[in-house]
């Protein structure tokens, strides 16, 4: 019989093994691991300060209520934004999940609606501008997480990218050689023009890590994928980065980290001259690139189309 | 033993005894990309399964950008 793995910090029974630490972790101190990996993250990269008024970026997933439980515990005081997006049951369910977490610990959960509010749904939207779900649906959140954080008066906007969603846009934007989404791929994007600071303490922790401790900790989250993100490309990035940290432990962790180390500050100027060029939206005043911002022209043309139910987008996708 | 499979979620049977990691293997599942939860709690790669047991393997990627 083979002996139990043990805890590389005290020797009792493991309940995880992280291969790019080359270690196995009890619930308490793989805990500690996390707790110090973001530590770290706000620390190095000067995120948050225990003054800031905090607004999260909630969707009733594993990585955004980690970074929410993270920073409660470590002493911040954050609220949350939720964004109803209109996608079927999936959304219904992942308001549910977002509400019960905020509930349950005294929180404070502010929710838009877009369907709502705004007179369209991400399926409508997709449909009616013909951009990929995904693309209409990070347009939409970024656009509001911002708006309700200048408006709310927060003074940061943390959202809960892992090390692996970064891995993977930065794969991707290597890819193409996209000069200006590298240069804008930073943990950090300070305040400016209409812009709020926003911050990604998650970056130092893989989506296993942040799923695991969910577990641990007893929070319930959605786990099911979002019906419209099957088979995008950001799925497929990360497939190959595992592929490749399944041969060589810690290969995400030095494609991203080593970038945000070594590229990023060469790529700073780049980023400068860019958010230089940014006018200002006619119709809502948020930053824009022309006239009319992307969001207000997606508002414009989805909420003039009839209702597209989410199953009839995802099967035009099939 | 009984395995829960998510995405879409379902249920299989599995006969013999297995390891965490071996069990993943014999699936084609990434282990950096799954956790498995006997329980309620995690247990690790090298952790053995007896035939009795319900487990659920649970994927951990999500595709939004």
């Amino acid at each position: 019989m083979r002996v139990p793995s043990k805890c590389r910090t005290c020797g009792e029974p493991a309940i995880i093994d992280l291969p790019r630490h080359n270690a196995k972790f009890c619930a308490e101190h793989f805990q500690e691991l996390c707790r110090r990996q973001v530590v770290k993250a706000i620390d190095q990269f000067s995120m948050l300060t225990p003054a800031d008024r905090i607004l999260v970026a909630v969707s009733g997933g594993k990585d955004s209520l980690a970074v929410w439980d993270l920073l409660i515990e470590l002493g911040y005081q954050a609220d949350g934004l939720y964004i109803g997006l209109g996608i079927g049951d999936y959304s219904d369910v992942s308001g549910d999940y977002a509400r019960a977490f905020a509930q349950e610990r005294g929180l404070h959960l502010i929710e838009v609606s877009l369907r709502s509010e705004y007179g369209y749904d991400i399926p409508t939207a997709a449909r009616a501008t013909r951009r990929v779900p995904c693309s209409a649906c990070g347009l939409s959140k970024r656009h509001l997480f911002d708006k309700a954080a200048i408006e709310g008066g927060y003074t940061v906007l943390v959202t809960g990218h892992n090390l692996d969603d970064e891995a993977a846009v930065l794969l991707g934007n290597t890819l193409r050689w996209d000069i200006d989404y590298l240069s804008r791929q930073l943990p950090v994007l300070e305040a400016r023009g209409g812009f709020p600071k926003k911050v990604k303490p998650l970056v130092r922790l893989t989506e296993r890590e942040t799923a695991a401790w969910c577990v641990v900790r007893g929070i319930d989250y959605l786990v099911d994928e979002c019906p419209m993100a099957a088979g995008n490309k950001h799925l497929g990035y990360k497939d190959t980065l595992n592929s490749m940290e399944a041969v060589s432990p810690g290969s995400k962790a030095a494609f991203y980290l080593n970038f945000i180390d070594k590229m990023a500050p060469i790529l700073a100027s780049h980023f400068q001259e860019e958010r230089d060029a940014l006018g200002t939206c006619g119709r809502c005043g948020a930053p824009a690139a022309g006239e009319i911002c992307a969001f207000c022209r997606l508002v414009e043309t989805a909420s003039a189309h009839e209702p597209v139910p989410v199953e009839l987008v995802m099967k035009g996708r099939r | 033993m009984k395995v829960l499979l998510r995405n879409p979620r379902r249920e299989i049977t599995i006969e013999g005894r297995k390891w965490v990691n071996g069990l993943l293997d014999e699936l084609g599942l990434n282990r950096e990309s799954h956790l498995v939860i006997r329980n309620g709690t995690l247990i690790p790669g090298d952790a053995p399964l007896d035939p009795d047991d319900v487990i659920e393997i649970r994927p951990v990627i999500s595709g939004g950008a």
